[in-house]
């Protein structure tokens, strides 16, 4: 008679996942040695293989860290978010939340947010492709200006937008050539995240911008969205030359980085 | 297994001059829980998109109770594990019509409970479900060498006509606890002298069969690459023509 297979490889994928266990019974080495180092290397692999998988998303916040402070993390993280899903490429979507209750973030607040801003790039790097209008959409659309407070916008799939209380923006972009030590404003930062052709851009805006994309964003048409960004602009956005940023610049944004997919005029008044 | 973006328009590029091998490493056949429906269903629409010329995974088993291992581990070589084996896979074929080919694993460890050798656990597998093998060769040697057995007797002991891939891969030298030889399959290094030589054994018995090298870890220059290609393109020129497609 068998043993019920369901109990050993349960057994297994407790002492996998749990270090302090001993290895399961029903384990055979052919030389007699102990199973537990055996155990061992598939422990190890399954560590080292996930807390790969989370450097290919969060490379700044590995650079950040160190690599045995991110090691330590991803650890911590795993044990407790195991992957639910055999596709990894989504792993890690949890992370910047658990990592806003890691002691890390205690003294340097700004890594959740950090994280997120990493996560959203590699989202934008594998969200669904869409076409840009063709050129002579836009320039027809903006020619009725009747038609464009009500007007709605389809943004590619791939954009987002990230928002901080942090200069996460500016410290993401020192990392990308240096060692992260720009000297850092204290005023927080936005950014638009999006795919453009194969590039996955991250793009610093006013926070008025980015409330304005959002809008958009969610279906707001450009009326709304140019509301929304005016409420932000009256309260916290201090960034240089950013009371000059206006619906036109944002625009012009999205043009350039190919990233309106459809534009549906609103209603003309009779 | 993503929407869109660079990843898939490099696959396309591929695609456009090659014929594709798509090798899962996620659906946990040799797990004793059912096989992830939507799993499944991400198979199919892969091969839908692509129409791979090859389908291959892993006896092995890689999730339970909802969580996921990114490992393949090892499953005791009974009836029961044999049965269910040939259930996955049967319903793997179903869903994605076609024939698909098994991977022998690189192990660790073995069951108590085992009845079957690795072999005729995978010959009998071939012959109940009509699934073809891919030949791990890096694999074959790591697990003989950690098992205290013989890698040129396992392959002689498969089907020949149903393998129908051959891998090649570099592994890691540790020891166990007894301080025996313990190899780790890493594909982090080049492939071992002993591994070629077993290739060129295996092609000699075989004749040529499309061969990857798997190298996913400590990947190194682009030249080192081509040259191991090369090297497995001389074994399979010199053990004759290939066979008609």
């Amino acid at each position: 008679m068998n043993a019920d297979p369901h109990d050993l490889l349960g057994a297994f994928a407790q002492a996998l996942r749990n270090p302090t266990l001993p290895a399961p019974p029903g384990l055979r080495c052919w030389n007699g040695s102990d199973p537990a180092h055996r155990l061992a290397v598939h422990r190890n692999t399954m560590l080292l293989s996930l807390t790969r998988a989370l450097g290919e998303t969060f490379p700044v916040l590995q650079r950040a860290l160190g690599a045995d402070g991110f090691a330590a993390l991803a650890r911590a993280f795993i044990a407790v978010h195991p992957p639910r899903s055999p596709v990894l490429a989504a792993y890690g979507d949890e992370l910047p939340a658990f990592l806003a209750a890691a002691p890390a973030a205690a003294r340097r607040p700004w890594l959740p947010d950090l994280a997120r801003l990493e996560q959203l790039r590699v989202l934008a790097c594998n969200a669904a492709d869409a076409l840009p209008l063709p050129d002579e959409t836009i320039p027809a659309q903006l020619a009725q200006p009747a038609a464009l407070p009500g007007a709605r916008l389809r943004l590619h799939p791939s954009l987002a937008v990230c928002s901080s209380e942090h200069a996460v923006v500016s410290l993401w972009l020192a990392w990308q050539d240096g060692e992260g030590n720009a000297a850092l404003s204290t005023a927080g930062e936005a950014a638009v995240v999006l795919r453009d052709g194969d590039d996955v851009l991250v793009l610093k805006v006013p926070a008025h911008a980015a409330s304005c994309v959002q809008a958009l964003a969610a279906g707001a048409t450009l009326e709304l969205a140019a509301q929304a960004a005016a409420t932000v602009a009256t309260t916290t956005d201090a960034a240089p030359g950013a009371q000059h940023w206006t619906l036109a610049d944002t625009l012009a944004l999205l043009i350039r980085h190919h990233a309106i997919v459809g534009w549906q005029p609103g209603a003309v008044p009779a | 297994m993503v929407a869109g973006g660079p990843l898939l328009a490099q696959l396309a590029r591929v695609r456009a001059g090659c014929a594709l091998s798509l090798h899962g490493v996620g659906l946990s056949i040799g797990g004793s829980e059912p096989l992830d429906t939507l799993h499944l269903q991400r198979l199919a629409q892969l091969q839908e998109r692509w129409q791979p010329r090859w389908f291959s995974e892993h006896l092995a088993w890689s999730s339970h109770g909802g969580n996921c291992f990114n490992d393949l581990l090892p499953l005791p070589y009974d009836d029961a594990s044999l049965a269910r084996v040939c259930r996955h896979i049967e319903q793997l074929q179903d869903h994605l019509r076609r024939r698909v080919l098994l991977e022998n694993p690189a192990t660790y460890l073995q069951f108590e409970q085992s009845t079957w050798s690795e072999a005729a656990f995978l010959s009998t597998v071939v012959q109940r479900t009509g699934c073809g093998l891919l030949l791990d060769v890096s694999n074959a040697f790591v697990s003989a060498v950690n098992h205290g057995s013989d890698a040129a007797a396992f392959i002689a002991a498969l089907p020949a006509e149903a393998i129908e891939e051959i891998h090649l891969a570099g592994f890691a030298e540790d020891q166990d606890a007894a301080a025996a030889r313990l190899l780790i399959d890493t594909h982090g290094a080049p492939v071992h002298t002993d591994v070629w030589q077993l290739y060129a054994h295996t092609l000699q018995w075989l004749g040529p069969r499309p061969t990857l090298i798997e190298r996913d870890n400590n990947v190194p220059a682009f030249d080192a690459l081509l040259a191991e290609a090369a090297l497995a393109r001389a074994h399979l020129q010199a053990c004759g023509p290939a066979p008609a497609a």
